[in-house]
């Protein structure tokens, strides 16, 4: 199937997968209005983002990077697991605080540093 | 037998990553995307990532999206619509999604299992050893760092979110 291989599946299906996610969540945060769906898409896309990782993790590592390409791959996703929950609590913090201002969080509602 | 689990978990990915998006409910939203992130952890099992499968399901699905859905139910209580009301259908599908999903991380997990001489590092103790051991030494100042930028989120989100006493 993919000569060297460290999985049985080819990468390009991983790459697929993370690449459609990517535009699943691309998609919501572009047309969603509620901040805490947008929110939710771009955990989405940080995931796609994981995911492709792990895939040229392994490509490199079966290609003659070494084990040690495998493993900075998962370390890279390890570390941006860890900036994604402080991200998540900061931003829904965010959230509370613009509730609190104006009873919404529909972003369309928060336009004054527009003009 | 791991590529018919890659595809029903990237099936199942793509799916619920759709109704994540596009459903109005913000509650059923976020339960999409749990069932999403266990699809991706099936996915690291398949890969051979036994560490980042376990820290996906305990990080991102039991920590970050319980904490998505603590306020999405502390913002807009009276848009949350009561769950089982008439669709008997629904609690269906989703315990077959539920039994589906339990499934597959168990068939990828099984898939790691040392006989079967996977090359990745550290595969006889699982990625765990490995990935903790190049923690503490290849990547010790980052790792610190991040413990920082955790403490920072934490003190952030808290002053963020207090309510003002005057």
């Amino acid at each position: 199937m993919n000569p060297g291989a460290l999985i049985p599946i080819p990468y390009t299906w991983v790459l697929v997968l993370s690449a459609v996610l990517f535009a699943i969540g691309t998609v919501g945060v572009l047309l969603r209005r509620n901040g805490i769906a947008i929110f939710l898409a771009l955990e989405l896309m940080l995931n796609s983002v994981n995911l492709a990782f792990a895939a040229f993790a392994l490509r490199f590592a079966a290609e003659g990077g070494g084990a040690a390409a495998a493993l900075n791959g998962q370390i890279f996703i390890f570390f941006i697991i860890a900036v994604a929950a402080a991200e998540a609590a900061v931003g829904l913090a965010l959230f509370i605080a613009l509730y609190r201002l104006k009873e919404t969080i529909d972003v369309d509602r928060f336009n004054i540093l527009r003009w | 037998m791991v590529t018919y689990v890659f595809i029903a978990s990237a099936a199942l990915a793509v799916i619920f990553g759709v109704v994540a998006i596009a459903h109005r409910n913000p509650v059923a939203n976020v339960l999409s995307l749990v069932v999403v992130f266990f699809a991706l952890s099936a996915i690291y099992a398949v890969l051979g990532m036994d560490f980042l499968a376990a820290i996906q399901l305990i990080v991102y699905s039991g920590a970050i999206l319980v904490l998505f859905l603590f306020v999405v139910m502390l913002l807009n209580i009276r848009a949350v619509e009561r769950f089982g009301s008439g669709r008997p259908w629904q609690a269906f599908l989703g315990a077959v999604t539920a039994i589906i999903l339990a499934c597959l991380v168990v068939l990828g997990i099984s898939e790691l299992h040392p006989a079967k001489g996977s090359a990745l590092p550290g595969s006889d103790k699982g990625t765990a050893y490995a990935i903790g051991h190049a923690l503490v030494t290849t990547h010790l100042f980052a790792f610190e760092l991040i413990s920082l930028l955790l403490l920072a989120a934490l003190v952030g989100a808290l002053v963020l979110a207090r309510k003002e006493s005057r």
